[in-house]
């Protein structure tokens, strides 16, 4: 009985401990950047690392968790974005009020969406999900009452706390990375569960998974749900911070931008999805500043090249993504198992005790 | 609700048809690699916009038009032969998640090198044979229009001479029909899907260069028609090209009536829908099958 | 229907194209009993196995589990009602450590839903702390409770078997369908899976065997099914088939000993 409690005690305190330790140093990193990098550049670009980050850990949950592939996640995305905007700017709604309306209407959309899409797999998927995209950018261009047409709907009211309206980058940024926190917590939450447990097992193999009583489909459709969600409230955090939404932020561009971030990360990693995020991000900057030296072209999105070439190389060389491949390649190298019962059994071995297994009839 | 006349319904399916021909190319380009393969090349359509702007610059360089047109499209070849080298080779055993995205940073970085070299312009190609449009039963029809039928033609019966009657041909069908004694029997399945990248390359050059007089060239073309393709593929079912040929014209006839009666900014939401539908139904038919077996 | 019957296969028919995998096969299992599936290669054991799992629906005739009839319930839902089952390639979930697969295997027991997972509630942590000593204990039934926390990738052979058997057995079968199990095993390992799945007629579990090593066959069970070219070719206890003249021309070149 005492083992029973012990090693219990110790898995779970195992478990959460490496994620919250991970969580308490993000949490102190972001609250201490602005003290020695606070300039205006700096912290609008963390501020939308911030937005994009919160879309890519849910699409790591649907495309590394759940293995289905989305190309079309920026449609999400818009759909919290102008639900935000129509219900905040056209019906004077309180713009939080708005978010939280924006997420269900997304979330209800994608579990409608999702019962025909996840008929799909592989290469039908992956185009289904972006002839979903297509079909909402055209009714973001189309639908000119609502959206504003393909110029964009301005005026749109800012995010508001205890009343006054946040102007501030600084507080934005503090709300962005608190949304991201509570993402990150959320997700790695059902990662190490029973949810995500069932999750990984569809992943590998559906047939086996079926074969323990998990329903596939349902599995699948819930985790589009919360990745609709989580790109939903980046959405809507986005349109409050510009104060403006245009059709671009449905184009299949940010859609291909979200998957190489997740990419880069590593699909299968949630923690390696903001720091890939932030590379791409990051990249980009990079790249706007070093293209015009060196063509003659003055303007231009050439990093998309960077993007394709990245793509490409991370998929044929490191398809665990430049992150939680790092990570793996590290964990291999020690070839010590790790975790409670190794530990145990590695420390009972050492003090020439015996063990009595748990288990056995009559514990 | 305007009226309309005879003439503009037949305007209408004549339009179509020409732009379906476009998508008819393209589409035979996806299941061409796609039955050797089993890679669905989301760069299709940049081996179009290459297509076109390659033959723009060549024409700018001086070329006269025909010479200009070949190169190009014997240049796209190469480029479809390399791309499948440098990308799909490597990965040949990797996921099909991993392929896809394989072949979608590939369409990024296309486009890319498209915007370095040739920047946001649109260029123009002439009309292969300038000229007033022709009159029709009332519609007006340009000379271009009956150009991209005509090729189209020409390519598919080309097409269809290759894969039936040269030992070539017959090797790179055999390769789609059982990658595995295909090999047994000594053709060499390598070769092959090198062969299928480069003949479906080529295709969709010629497809936007017919194309172009029309549209005009810019470097980001190729998502949209890319798209289209193979929505028109998909109508197929990814192996028939005849079934291919109908859908693409299909969806070229659809597109242009919804355009014509309707608005023209929702075409292609039309276009998206239908392979939404197609998909989603394709897959009911395959379990209704399964379920009657 | 007597009430000793467990399971029954009534006159199923499975077509694969135009091909007859399984011709109008019948055959009842009996509560706690060990029935097995044997024949050649391609005589459609397997098929049959994915008939009752419910990956396969048959295109005639029907399973019934307890007097009902399982026809249309997908794969998951007859897990819930008690099939288990192992797989040919063992199909472990490669990406998880050993405890992890089994406590998949545990999923059926547990309650958490997408939103208490979402929120750790403590009630899910609590939950998962049980879970992870049920696991535990399968493992430490099937021997490979040392071998936790590892990859399940990393285990040879024999152990991803005993490791899918244990992930089955925690999902709390009343009927496990066990698909060649001793394939690729060596002497001391067929021993030991021998021993295992005697052990479970006590947990009473009633276990179908399709397998090709007969001396395994013959030490476990006590029914056995004959199928040739998708039809029952021949049924009854171990002596009986032993002794079945169309059974031995069937197996001719191979020995049934």
């Amino acid at each position: 009985m005492r083992m029973r409690v012990q090693i219990s005690a110790i898995y779970a305190r195992w478990r959460s401990n490496r994620n919250a330790v991970g969580i308490v140093l993000l949490a102190l990193f972001i609250g201490t950047l602005p003290l020695w990098l606070g300039t205006p550049y700096a912290l609008s670009t963390m501020i939308f690392i911030g937005i994009y980050s919160i879309v890519t850990i849910g699409l790591c949950l649907l495309m590394g968790f759940a293995g289905q592939i989305s190309l079309g996640q920026s449609a999400f995305f818009a759909l919290g974005a102008y639900g935000s905007a129509i219900l905040s700017a056209h019906f004077d709604w309180s713009p939080w009020l708005a978010m939280v309306a924006a997420a269900i209407i997304t979330g209800g959309i994608a579990a409608v969406i999702g019962a025909p899409i996840f008929r799909l797999r592989g290469h039908y998927l992956a185009m289904g999900t972006l002839a979903f995209g297509a079909i909402i950018h055209v009714i973001a261009v189309e639908w000119r009452t609502y959206t504003g047409g393909s110029s964009g709907l301005p005026g749109i009211p800012r995010l508001t706390l205890a009343g006054t309206p946040i102007r501030s980058d600084m507080s934005y940024y503090y709300l962005v990375w608190f949304f991201v926190l509570i993402a990150l917590i959320i997700a790695l939450n059902i990662v190490n569960s029973r949810f995500g447990r069932a999750l990984r097992a569809i992943r590998d193999s559906q047939e086996a998974a079926a074969s323990l009583g998990i329903d596939v489909s349902r599995y699948k459709l819930q985790t589009l749900v919360v990745s609709a969600i989580f790109a939903s409230v980046a959405g809507s955090l986005y349109t409050h911070y510009m104060i403006f939404i245009s059709p671009a932020a449905a184009e299949l561009d940010l859609s291909i931008r979200l998957v190489l971030m997740a990419a880069v990360g590593g699909m299968a990693s949630i923690w390696g999805a903001p720091f890939g995020t932030a590379g791409v991000m990051l990249l980009t900057l990079g790249l706007r500043e070093i293209v015009p030296l060196v063509t003659r072209h003055g303007s231009g999105e050439y990093q998309i090249i960077a993007y394709g070439i990245l793509l490409v190389a991370i998929m044929i060389f490191m398809p665990e993504g430049l992150i939680a491949g790092a990570r793996k390649a590290w964990e291999r190298s020690r070839s010590r198992d790790t975790g409670p019962v190794a530990w145990l059994w590695r420390r009972a071995q050492r003090g020439g005790q015996r063990i009595r297994v748990l288990g056995q009839r009559g514990q | 609700m305007p009226q309309y006349a005879l003439s503009d319904y037949i305007q209408l399916l004549v339009s179509g048809v020409s732009i379906g021909s476009i998508y008819v190319l393209i589409a035979l380009g996806f299941i061409t690699i796609y039955n050797v393969t089993g890679v669905i090349n989301l760069a299709q359509g940049e081996f179009v916009m290459l297509g076109a702007m390659l033959a723009v610059t060549l024409l700018g360089l001086g070329l006269p038009f025909i010479p200009a047109a070949l190169v190009s499209v014997a240049l796209v070849t190469c480029v479809g032969v390399i791309t499948h080298r440098l990308t799909i080779q490597p990965a040949r055993h990797a996921p099909e998640v991993s392929l896809i995205m394989i072949t979608l940073g590939t369409a990024i970085a296309v486009r890319g090198l498209g915007l370095l070299f040739w920047g946001t312009i649109p260029y123009a190609l002439p009309e292969f044979t300038p000229g007033a449009p022709l009159q029709i039963m009332g519609a007006v029809l340009s000379r271009q229009r009956i150009w991209i039928m005509g090729v189209a033609l020409v390519v598919l019966i080309i097409l269809y001479l290759f894969f039936e009657h040269t030992l070539l041909g017959k090797a790179v069908r055999a390769c789609s029909i059982n990658r595995g004694s295909a090999e047994v029997s000594g053709v060499d399945s390598s070769a092959m899907s090198h062969l299928s990248y480069g003949i479906s390359a080529g295709m969709s050059a010629v497809a936007g260069i017919v194309i172009a007089p029309l549209t005009l060239v810019t470097y980001d073309m190729g998502l949209g028609l890319g798209l289209k393709g193979f929505i028109a593929a998909i109508m197929g079912g990814m192996v028939s090209a005849p079934a291919a040929v109908a859908g693409g014209l299909v969806l070229g006839v659809l597109e242009s009536f919804t355009a014509g009666l309707l608005t023209s900014g929702i075409k292609d939401g039309v276009a998206f829908l239908a392979l939404f539908v197609v998909l989603v139904g394709r897959t009911m038919n395959l379990s209704m099958r399964r379920r009657r077996s | 229907m007597d009430a000793n019957t467990i399971l029954e296969v009534q006159r199923v028919r499975h077509l694969f194209g135009g091909l007859v995998a399984v011709d109008d096969v019948s055959f009842r299992v009996y509560v706690n009993q060990c029935l097995s599936l044997i024949g050649p290669n391609g005589a459609g054991k397997t098929t049959l196995l994915n008939v009752i799992a419910g990956v396969l629906s048959p295109a005639a005739g029907q399973v019934l589990m307890e007097g009902k009839s399982l026809n249309g319930q997908p794969a998951h839902e007859r897990a819930r009602l008690g099939i288990g089952r192992t797989f040919q390639q063992a199909l472990v979930f490669k990406d998880m450590s050993v405890l992890e697969n089994v406590m998949v295997g545990c999923h059926l027991q547990g309650q958490t839903r997408l939103i208490d997972a979402a929120l750790r509630l403590p009630r899910t942590r609590r939950e998962e702390e049980d879970v992870y000593l049920e696991a535990l204990r399968f493992l430490n039934f099937v021997g490979l409770g040392t071998k936790a926390e590892q990859m399940a990738a990393n285990l040879p052979f024999g152990q991803q078997r005993l490791l899918a058997i244990a992930r089955a057995l925690a999902s709390k079968p009343r009927v496990l369908l066990l698909d060649e199990p001793a394939a690729g095993l060596n002497r001391i390992e067929k021993s030991a899976l021998v021993d295992l799945i005697r052990r479970l007629s006590d947990m009473s579990i009633t276990t179908i065997l399709v397998e090709h090593d007969m001396e395994v066959v013959m030490q476990l069970a006590e029914w056995i099914v004959v199928l040739d070219h998708g039809k029952r070719l021949a049924q009854g206890t171990p002596d009986d088939v032993r002794r079945n003249p169309a059974v031995i021309e069937a197996y001719l070149g191979t020995e049934v000993e």
